[in-house]
C-alpha cells in the first residue's frame, strides 16, 4: 500500500502511457482492442480517486503534497519532480475523467483503432504531466509533448471532408490545414517560453519550481545589461503569449476554431475539456506566482482581453452555422471569465475579492472541462448520424431524437449558466469577484453572457425546433445506451456542482488561499 | 574493466577488413555482405563496451595506447577517448552497423563499396581517437579520400562527378589550411611534439593565438559544414549513395566540428576567446538560414542536407558559448544529430530505390506501405524539432541555455527562430510523403521495408528516444569531457 501512496503521482502519470503501448503491443480485434483501451484508461482515474481520498491526510510540503523526486537531468540541475495542491488536483481529476469517456466516445471509429487508442492514452500522459510537475523544465517538456498525439489525431482522424486553400490555389484538405495551424501556432507561441525558461534556469541555477519561486521575484539588480524589471516585463509577456495562446484569449484564439471543427469528436471533447485548461494552468501555477508584480502591472491589459474573448466568442458563436464552430467558440466566450477572474485576481492579490475570483476561476475551469466534453459530444453524435453540422439542415429534430433533445437542452442549459447547474455557481464567483476590481469590464462581461444565452437558444432552436426538414424522417435513430453512458457522468457531475459545489470548492480554496492568500 | 589495444582494435578492424575483402569472389553478393555486416556489428559491439565501459569518474583520457612511430620529428601513435569522443565512438559503431544493412542491394561492385567504406570508418575512428597531432591529420585524410570515390562511382548519377569533385576539394582546402596552422603549432611550442596532450601545455603567446586559431578553426569548420563554407555539403549528400550520405552526415560533419574543437579551441583557447564571440554570429546564420533553405526545398535529401547544416550550427553555437551549458550541450547534440540524420537518409534511401523519385509533391501515402519507416521518420521528425522525448531537445535545450549565461540573449532569440521553421518543413515533409493518397505513378510499386532494414531503423530510434527519456546516460561522460575543456579554457 505504501508503494502506491508513495508514487502515487507516477503512477497517475505513467499507466496512460503505458496502458497505451499495452494496446498497440496487444493483438486483437477492434473489439477487444476498444474494451482494452477503456479498461486501460480507467486506471488512472482509479489512482486519481485514490489520491483525492487520501488528498486531506497527505503531509504538505511547501504547499504541495505527495511529493516525488527523482534526478533526470542533472547536468543543468532540472529533476523530476512532481506535486499538487488543490488546483492541480481538481485538474488531474477532470483530465482521469474526460479520457475514459472520450475513449468510450470513440468506440464508433473504425480506422487504425490501435494507433488511435495510444494516442488518445499518451495525449492523457502529456496533459497530466503539466498538471503534476514541480520543474520548470519537465512542466515544459510535457507542455510541447502533448501536441504531438494532438496533431496526429487531428491530421489522421479528423473530418474527411472539407479543403482549404494555403496560397496560390494550393488546396489542402481541412484536417491538415487545421492540425498544422494547431500545432505551428501552439509552437510558435512556446518559443517565448522555451526562450524565458532557459534563462530563468541560467539566471536562478535551478528548473526546480519551489526554489525558483522563492527567489525569483525577489531578484534584483540587472541582466544582460538591462534593467532587472525590463527583462521581467519581457518574460512576463513571454510567458503570457504562450499560456494565452493555448486558453485562448482574444486576440490569439484563431487556432481554435478550426482545430476544433476538424479534430475527431473524442479530440473536441478533450481538446475543450482539458488541453484549453493547460493555458489556463500555466497562468495560476507560473505566471501569479513568478510574476506578481508584473501580473499586477498588466493585469488590465489581460482583463480587456478576457472580456473582449467574452463579448467576441459571444457573437462570433451566434454567428455560426456550424454546430460544432458555435460550440468551437462557446468554448473562447467561457475561458474568457476564467483568465477574467485571473486578472482580478492579479490586479488585486491578497483581498478577499482576489480569492473569490480565483476559486471562480479554477472551478470554472473545471466546469468549462465538463460542459464542453458533454456539447461536444453530443454534436458529434448528431453529426455521425446525419453526416453534416450545418444547422441549417436539421430543424425539428426532437419528435425524432426525443432522448437526444433532452440531454442537448440539459448541457446547453449548464453551458448557459442556468442556477442550479454547475456554469452558474463558478461565474457568479468569478463575477462576484471582479466586481470590485473591475467594474466595467465585469459589467461588460456581463452583457456578454447576454449573448450566450442567445447562441445556446439558437443552437438548440435550430437543431430540435421549428419545422421538421422532412429528409430526416425515418433516418435518424435515437441516441444509443453506449452515448448516454458517456454523458451520464458528465450530466451529474453538472447537477452536482450545481447544487453543491463545496465538496469541490473547498479543496481549490485551500490552494488558493496557500498560493494567493 | 578497461580492455587492453580496444581502440586500436576499433580503428584497424574495419581497414584490414576491407583488405581482406578483396580476396572474396566478387560476384559472391551474398558472401560479401555477409562479411560485411559481422564487421559492422563487431565495430558496433566494440564501440558499445568502449562506451559502456568508459569511467565518467576516471581519469581524462581512458583506454590509453602510446607507441612511438617517428621519434626525429616527434610523432607517435597516440590513442585514447575522453567524454565528448567517447560517445562519437559509439555513433560511428552504430552508423557503421545500420549503413552496412542499408547497403545490401548494393549491385554494382559491393566488394569494392564495402571495402571502401570501411577504409573511411577506420579513418573515422582514427580521428575520434587520435591524441597526436599527426595522427589526427593522417586519419582525417584517410576519411576524406574514399569519399570522394564512394560518391564519384556509386552516386546519384546526375550529379555525382560534380559533387564529389566539389566536396573533395573543399575539404582539402581546409585541412590543408588547417595543416599550415598546426605545423605553426609545431614549430613554436618548441617542443618538438605532435602529441596534443603535450601542445596543451604549451602556452602559447597570444598573438599567435589570435593569428592562428582562425585558420585551424574554419580549416575543420568546413568539414562541419559552417557557414559560408556549407556550400558543399548538400550537394555532396544528395550526390552519395544511402550508406555514405548517413555516414557524411551522421559522423563526417562531427569529425570537422570534433576537430575543430581539438585542435582549434583546446589547443589555442585565447584565441578562441577572441574570436569565436564573432564567429558565434556565422552559426547563427547556419541555423537560420539553414532551416529557411530546407524549407523551401522540393528534393526530400537536399531538405535534409540543408537541415544538417542547420544543425551541425547548433553545435558549432554551442562551442561558440565557450560555457559549460554550451559544451555539453553541442556535444550530446553532436550524437543526436548524427543518430537521427543516418536515419533520415536511410529512410529517404529506402524511399528512392523503390520510387525513384525525391521530389516531395511526387510522393505520398507512403504509410501504407511501409509503416515502420514511417515511425521511424516521424520519431527522427520529432527529434529534429527539438521536441521534448527525445535527444534532439536534451541536446538543444543546453546549447540556448550557454547562450543565455553566455551573454548572447540575441542570438538565443533569433536562432529560436529556426525551431518552428523546422517543426513547419518538417510536418510537411511528413504530411506529404507518408500521408495522403499514394500517386497513381507509384501505386503497385511500392512495398514494405526488409525486416533488417527494420532493424536498422530500430536501434536509430532507441538510442534518440533512450537519450530523450533518461539523459543520464550520455550526460556524465559528455560532462567529465566538458569539465576538462572548460579547465583549458581558464575555467571560463
Amino acid at each position: 500500500m505504501d508503494l502506491i501512496t508513495n508514487n502515487i503521482l507516477s503512477l497517475i502519470l505513467f499507466s496512460p502511457l503505458v496502458g497505451g503501448l499495452i494496446v498497440l503491443l496487444v493483438p486483437g480485434n477492434k473489439d477487444l482492442t476498444r474494451r482494452l483501451a477503456l479498461f486501460l484508461s480507467l486506471i488512472p482515474l482509479v489512482f486519481a480517486l485514490n489520491a483525492w481520498l487520501n488528498f486531506g491526510a497527505a503531509p504538505v510540503v511547501d504547499g504541495f503534497r505527495f511529493q516525488e523526486q527523482v534526478a533526470w537531468y542533472p547536468a543543468i540541475n532540472s529533476s523530476f519532480h512532481l506535486g499538487v495542491d488543490g488546483i492541480s488536483l481538481s485538474m488531474v481529476l477532470l483530465t482521469t475523467l474526460l479520457t475514459p469517456l472520450a475513449i468510450l466516445a470513440s468506440f464508433s471509429v473504425e480506422e487504425r483503432i490501435k494507433p488511435y487508442m495510444a494516442l488518445f492514452l499518451a495525449l492523457e500522459t502529456g496533459m497530466l504531466g503539466v498538471f503534476l510537475s514541480l520543474d520548470l523544465l519537465l512542466f515544459f517538456v510535457f507542455w510541447e509533448v502533448g501536441l504531438v498525439p494532438m496533431y496526429f489525431l487531428i491530421d489522421q482522424w479528423g473530418s474527411k471532408t472539407g479543403e482549404r486553400e494555403l496560397w496560390k490555389g494550393m488546396k489542402v484538405p481541412a484536417r491538415r490545414y487545421a492540425s498544422f495551424k494547431f500545432m505551428i501556432y501552439t509552437m510558435a507561441g512556446s518559443l517565448g517560453l522555451l526562450l524565458a525558461i532557459q534563462m530563468l534556469g541560467v539566471v536562478s541555477g535551478t528548473f526546480d519550481l519551489i526554489t525558483i519561486f522563492q527567489s525569483w521575484p525577489s531578484l534584483t539588480g540587472s541582466l544582460f545589461g538591462l534593467d532587472i524589471g525590463t527583462v521581467k516585463a519581457i518574460a512576463f509577456w513571454a510567458f503570457t503569449i504562450a499560456f494565452a495562446i493555448k486558453v485562448p484569449v482574444w486576440p490569439f484564439h484563431t487556432w481554435l476554431p478550426d482545430a476544433h471543427t476538424e479534430a475527431p469528436t473524442a479530440g473536441s471533447m478533450i481538446l475543450a475539456g482539458v488541453l484549453l485548461k493547460l493555458g489556463a494552468y500555466g497562468f495560476l501555477r507560473l505566471v501569479l506566482p513568478l510574476y506578481p508584480a508584473e501580473a499586477q502591472q498588466f493585469a488590465p491589459v489581460l482583463a480587456v482581453m478576457a472580456t473582449a474573448a467574452i463579448i467576441f466568442g459571444a457573437f462570433s458563436a451566434f454567428g455560426q452555422r456550424d454546430f460544432k464552430r458555435l460550440v468551437a467558440y462557446s468554448s473562447v466566450n467561457h475561458m474568457g471569465f476564467v483568465v477574467l477572474g485571473i486578472a482580478a485576481a492579479a490586479y488585486a492579490a491578497g483581498t478577499q475579492n482576489a480569492t473569490i475570483a480565483l476559486n471562480g476561476a479554477v472551478l470554472q475551469m473545471f466546469n468549462h472541462g465538463i460542459s464542453a466534453a458533454a456539447m461536444f459530444f453530443l454534436v458529434g453524435v448528431i453529426y455521425e448520424r446525419t453526416h453534416t453540422r450545418d444547422l441549417e439542415e436539421w430543424g425539428g429534430l426532437f419528435p425524432l431524437v426525443p432522448v437526444f433533445g433532452g440531454l442537448l437542452i440539459f448541457s446547453s442549459m449548464s453551458s448557459l449558466g442556468l442556477p442550479g447547474l454547475n456554469g452558474f455557481v463558478s461565474e457568479f464567483l468569478v463575477v462576484r469577484g471582479a466586481w470590485p476590481i473591475f467594474t466595467v469590464l465585469t459589467a461588460l462581461s456581463m452583457l456578454g453572457l447576454l449573448f450566450t444565452g442567445a447562441y445556446i437558444l439558437k443552437g438548440i432552436a435550430k437543431t430540435l425546433h421549428g419545422p421538421l426538414n422532412e429528409k430526416w424522417k425515418g433516418h435518424l435513430s435515437d441516441i444509443t445506451r453506449r452515448e448516454v453512458l458517456v454523458l451520464a457522468p458528465l450530466l451529474v457531475l453538472m447537477l452536482w456542482l450545481g447544487l453543491w459545489p463545496a465538496w469541490l470548492l473547498s479543496v481549490i480554496n485551500q490552494a488558493v488561499v496557500t498560493l494567493f492568500g | 574493466m578497461q580492455i587492453p589495444y580496444i581502440l586500436s582494435a576499433i580503428v584497424f578492424l574495419p581497414i584490414l577488413s576491407g583488405a581482406v575483402m578483396m580476396f572474396l569472389p566478387p560476384k559472391n553478393h551474398r558472401l560479401i555482405y555477409r562479411f560485411a555486416l559481422a564487421v559492422g556489428l563487431v565495430a558496433f559491439l566494440l564501440s558499445l563496451i568502449v562506451y559502456f565501459s568508459f569511467d565518467a569518474a576516471g581519469p581524462r583520457y581512458q583506454f590509453l595506447e602510446k607507441y612511438d612511430w617517428l621519434p626525429a620529428l616527434g610523432i607517435s601513435y597516440h590513442v585514447g577517448v575522453d567524454g565528448i569522443s567517447a560517445p562519437l565512438v559509439l555513433l560511428t559503431g552504430v552508423v557503421i552497423f545500420t549503413g552496412v544493412i542499408i547497403s545490401q542491394r548494393i549491385d554494382d561492385r559491393p566488394r569494392e563499396f564495402f571495402a571502401f567504406l570501411f577504409i573511411l570508418a577506420s579513418g573515422v575512428f582514427g580521428v575520434f581517437v587520435a591524441l597526436d597531432l599527426f595522427g589526427l591529420f593522417f586519419f582525417y585524410e584517410i576519411a576524406v579520400f574514399p569519399m570522394y570515390l564512394l560518391i564519384a562511382l556509386w552516386g546519384w548519377k546526375q550529379t555525382r562527378e560534380y559533387a564529389a569533385m566539389k566536396l573533395t576539394l573543399y575539404l582539402f582546402i581546409g585541412s590543408v589550411i588547417a595543416l599550415v596552422g598546426a605545423l605553426a603549432m609545431y614549430f613554436a611550442s618548441g617542443l618538438h611534439t605532435f602529441d596534443m596532450i603535450a601542445l596543451e601545455g604549451a602556452n602559447f603567446p597570444a598573438a599567435f593565438q589570435n593569428f592562428w586559431f582562425p585558420f585551424v578553426f574554419f580549416g575543420f569548420a568546413v568539414l562541419g559544414g559552417i557557414f559560408p563554407f556549407h556550400n558543399w555539403s548538400p550537394d555532396g549528400h544528395v550526390a552519395a549513395p544511402t550508406a555514405v550520405s548517413m555516414f557524411h552526415a551522421g559522423v563526417l560533419m562531427k569529425l570537422g566540428a570534433f576537430a575543430a574543437l581539438r585542435v582549434g579551441i583546446m589547443l589555442m583557447p585565447i584565441g578562441a576567446q577572441t574570436h569565436l564571440p564573432w564567429i558565434i554570429v556565422l552559426t547563427l546564420v547556419n541555423v537560420v538560414y539553414g532551416a529557411f533553405i530546407a524549407m523551401v526545398q522540393t528534393d526530400f535529401k537536399y531538405m535534409i542536407g540543408f537541415s544538417s547544416v542547420s544543425h551541425m550550427g547548433l553545435v558549432a553555437m554551442g562551442f561558440a558559448t565557450l560555457n559549460y551549458n554550451g559544451f555539453l550541450g553541442a556535444g550530446v547534440q553532436m550524437v543526436s544529430h548524427g543518430v537521427m540524420t543516418a536515419l533520415f537518409f536511410a529512410v529517404v534511401g529506402m524511399i528512392y530505390d523503390q520510387a525513384h523519385t525525391r521530389e516531395i509533391p511526387k510522393l505520398g501515402g507512403l504509410v501504407k506501405v511501409m509503416p515502420f519507416a514511417a515511425v521511424a521518420f516521424i520519431i527522427g521528425g520529432l527529434v529534429s524539432m527539438g521536441m521534448p522525448g527525445f535527444s534532439g531537445f536534451i541536446a538543444e535545450f543546453p546549447i540556448f541555455m550557454g547562450l543565455w549565461a553566455g551573454g548572447y540573449p540575441w542570438i538565443a532569440i533569433v536562432a529560436a527562430i529556426s525551431i518552428a521553421v523546422t517543426a513547419a518543413y518538417i510536418l510537411r515533409a511528413i504530411g506529404r510523403v507518408f500521408f495522403g493518397e499514394i500517386p497513381a505513378e507509384l501505386a503497385g510499386h511500392m512495398h514494405d521495408i526488409r525486416p533488417s532494414e527494420k532493424l536498422a531503423l530500430g536501434v536509430l530510434c532507441v538510442v534518440m528516444v533512450t537519450i530523450g527519456i533518461y539523459p543520464n546516460i550520455i550526460l556524465p561522460m559528455v560532462q567529465a569531457g566538458v569539465n576538462s575543456v572548460l579547465a583549458l579554457l581558464g575555467g571560463a
